[in-house]
């Protein structure tokens, strides 16, 4: 058919650009993760080792590999919708006020430089003279190293990253709380549902398609947490803030393993697919409702 | 349609023909007869000024002419490697002496032994040996030093002298004797000396001190459980252990420069670079607070790291003569202390450190003491990686979480898996 062909023609030039730049690199990267490239591979390719799956194998033997996922998962599951529901929740209620001020405040930070602004927190965690641990001495808690300190590091930088991105999140959610019908809750006191119930049989379920859109794009994202730790800590102290990105970055573009730092992008990769594959399939069967 | 796809070839070829006509210019931009230009990549500072220095070498040489490319340290090791990759590498270049070892192993540099047998400028005994010899991989050289970094002691002079001692330590002994009795009138919040966690070099110069090698045979190897190593670490995990040291990065200090003018610390361990920091940001009345001195070892005078950057010639230049010239103009000691001047890097000639600001400045002097003790790292490529693990590895120890014992043990085993590429290539090298 002729206009199937101009059609075809006419997405060729895109086609080309996505097959050269993204699927011919991830399919080498899907190839590099099956050998030891290195920059000895890099100076003579017969230095160059088939490997098979070894780099999977040897990296989920590494501890250092499940403390970076340990690290990602405790950043996703503290710091993903969570509070960025609590927010929105309490910003859409009758009893906030100065709503609007507080809207921009909070998504005032998002678009903010991350690194302008890691350096800036950066002040505000130090020890001896941060800010943080100066209101907290107001009120008798003893200083706390955040940076310095193993465990609290972590936290430190999930509430740095929240601050950060949580007004994205936020903007969306309260868009959805707006689009529920105000009759739905009228209907609901009618019947003598509790402010809970309202939340629980409203709210939620209306609220579920969004939530589902913006707990897929936040899961999504927070698993790739990488320039928080690099601007702040580096991955420290004792690589308590290397989440799985970090590791492929220092692997791959440190040390020059890129084998078994492609090996890392994919586990990352089947992580997250795997994650919202799950997410997608809870949802389908209804459990918000 | 058939005549469409018989037409795209042509279609393609026009910008094809641009392409190479246009690369056919670009390398026809070279010298055409008698220019020659030659690629030189620097970083940092020192390709700021290094053009200051250059329309000199220009006027000696008729017909070479010098493009500076500046590099920035942060991108200079990936934008290397990626020319290497992609041979688009300059005629001559700045290197960390770490970094040879690896680019030898990539085949990329050009041995210069040939050239300085002929050289009347470059006389290799008046280098420091230390130095020298991180240039020498496999027997051959590989770069000329270009300046010399090493880590010393700064200490505050007064704080020493309250605590009644009017010398800076030269043994372990008296440097333990030293933080104890600056901790003691320091109370609990401040310390004796700042290692930061997030620094390899202290725990490394203080294994350089001992006679064990830190690799063995021939770089196959993690010799850490070895008694020197273990020694070592032993002293250095003391410190923290006894209170002296705050277990902090270098991050979470705000203001280095501040803090030893406050007094959070008495001793801290750094290079060259810092005089001149030290100068500008400490306060006029606190000036004649601070020192250097050479570093204490387990008995005496101790050794300390080989560090600085070398200049090196790519084996793909074409230039090869011309980029030795220039490494034997910037090596001639008027030059050096002139790049001194500009950079305030230390030289690595004898003869460059007789005459001149770098032989007048007091807190120079250490420097060139701790010159002639100088050692370097362990010249394999893997090595930058290994010293990050034995990074990790002591901070766990600090923290308290591995026994000396325990870490010696584990950075073997790091180590041993980390070159198990280098026994393979030996091995196979070795076989056929």
């Amino acid at each position: 058919m002729r206009f199937e062909r101009a059609a075809w023609w006419f997405v060729a030039p895109a086609l080309l650009v996505i097959g050269v730049f993204f699927f011919l690199p991830v399919f080498a990267a899907l190839l590099m993760s099956l050998t030891d490239f290195d920059i000895y591979a890099l100076a003579d390719l017969r230095n160059l080792r088939f490997v098979g799956l070894s780099n999977y194998v040897s990296l989920l033997q590494t501890p250092l590999f499940w403390q970076a996922f340990g690290n990602t998962l405790y950043f996703v599951v503290v710091g993903a919708i969570g509070v960025s529901l609590g927010a929105a929740l309490l910003l859409h209620s009758r009893l906030a006020r100065f709503k609007a001020f507080f809207r921009t405040a909070l998504f005032a930070p998002v678009v903010t430089t991350l690194v302008a602004v890691a350096v800036i927190w950066r002040y505000l965690f130090n020890t001896r003279y941060g800010l943080l641990n100066y209101a907290l001495g107001g009120v008798g808690i003893q200083p706390i190293d955040w940076l310095g300190d193993p465990h609290w590091a972590m936290p430190a930088i999930i509430v740095f990253a929240v601050w950060k991105n949580f007004g994205y999140n936020m903007i969306i959610l309260l868009a959805g709380l707006q689009s529920i019908p105000e009759e739905l809750y009228e209907a609901a006191r009618i019947d003598g549902a509790s402010i809970w119930r309202q939340f629980r049989y409203v709210t939620l379920p209306m609220l579920a398609p969004i939530l589902l859109m913006v707990s897929i794009l936040t899961i999504a994202g927070y698993f790739q947490l990488f320039a928080e730790p690099y601007v702040m800590t580096q991955g420290g102290p004792l690589q308590s803030t290397v989440s799985v990105l970090y590791l492929m970055y220092e692997e791959g573009f440190k040390w020059w393993n890129l084998g078994s730092a492609s090996a890392v992008a994919f586990v990352l990769f089947l992580v997250i697919f795997g994650i919202t594959a799950l997410q997608l399939r809870y949802t389908r069967q209804g459990a918000w409702t | 349609m058939s005549t469409a796809g018989a037409r795209l070839p042509w279609r393609w070829a026009a910008p094809l023909v641009a392409i190479a006509v246009l690369s056919l210019a670009t390398a026809c931009n070279r010298p055409s007869s008698d220019q020659t230009v030659l690629r030189f990549w620097a970083m940092g500072r020192e390709g700021e000024v290094v053009a200051e220095l250059l329309p000199e070498f220009e006027r000696s040489h008729p017909g070479v002419h010098v493009q500076v490319q500046q590099l920035p340290w942060s991108a200079a090791h990936e934008k290397l490697l990626t020319a290497i990759a992609g041979d688009a590498t300059p005629d001559i270049c700045q290197l960390g002496n770490t970094w040879i070892p690896e680019f030898v192993a990539l085949n990329a540099l050009q041995p210069l032994d040939p050239y300085l047998a002929g050289s009347s400028t470059i006389d290799h005994s008046d280098y420091f040996t230390g130095i020298w010899d991180t240039n020498v991989v496999g027997g051959k050289l590989y770069g000329v030093p270009w300046y010399v970094d090493t880590r010393l002691l700064f200490y505050r002079r007064d704080l020493l002298a309250q605590a009644g001692f009017s010398a800076p330590p030269k043994s372990w002994q008296e440097l333990y004797q030293m933080l104890a009795a600056i901790k003691g009138r320091a109370g609990p919040d401040r310390y004796s000396i700042l290692l930061p966690l997030n620094e390899f070099e202290p725990l490394l110069m203080l294994a350089l001190q001992q006679d064990e090698p830190l690799l063995r045979e021939d770089g196959r190897w993690g010799n850490f459980e070895s008694g020197g190593f273990r020694r070592a670490l032993e002293f250095y995990l003391g410190i923290f252990q006894r209170g002296w040291a705050p277990p902090l990065t270098n991050s979470e200090v705000s203001n280095v420069w501040n803090e030893f003018g406050r007094g959070y610390f008495s001793f801290y361990i750094s290079g060259p670079w810092n005089i001149g920091e030290f100068k500008r940001r400490l306060p006029a009345e606190k000036q004649d607070t601070w020192m250097t001195a050479p570093l204490p070892g387990p008995n005496g005078p101790g050794a300390s790291i080989a560090g600085g950057s070398s200049l090196a010639v790519f084996s793909a230049s074409r230039n090869k003569p011309a980029a030795w010239q220039l490494i034997e103009y910037l090596s001639q000691p008027a030059v050096q202390r002139r790049f001194h001047e500009l950079t305030g890097d230390l030289p690595p000639r004898r003869a460059s450190w007789a005459d001149g600001p770098v032989a007048d400045d007091v807190y120079a002097r250490a420097f060139r003491d701790q010159l002639e003790r100088v050692k370097p790292a362990p010249k394999v490529p893997e090595w930058e990686r290994i010293a990050n693990e034995m990074r990790v590895v002591a901070e766990r120890a600090v923290h308290g979480e591995l026994s000396v014992d325990q870490a010696v043990k584990e950075l073997d085993v790091r180590a041993d898996r980390i070159l198990e590429k280098r026994r393979w290539l030996l091995g196979r090298g070795a076989g056929g």
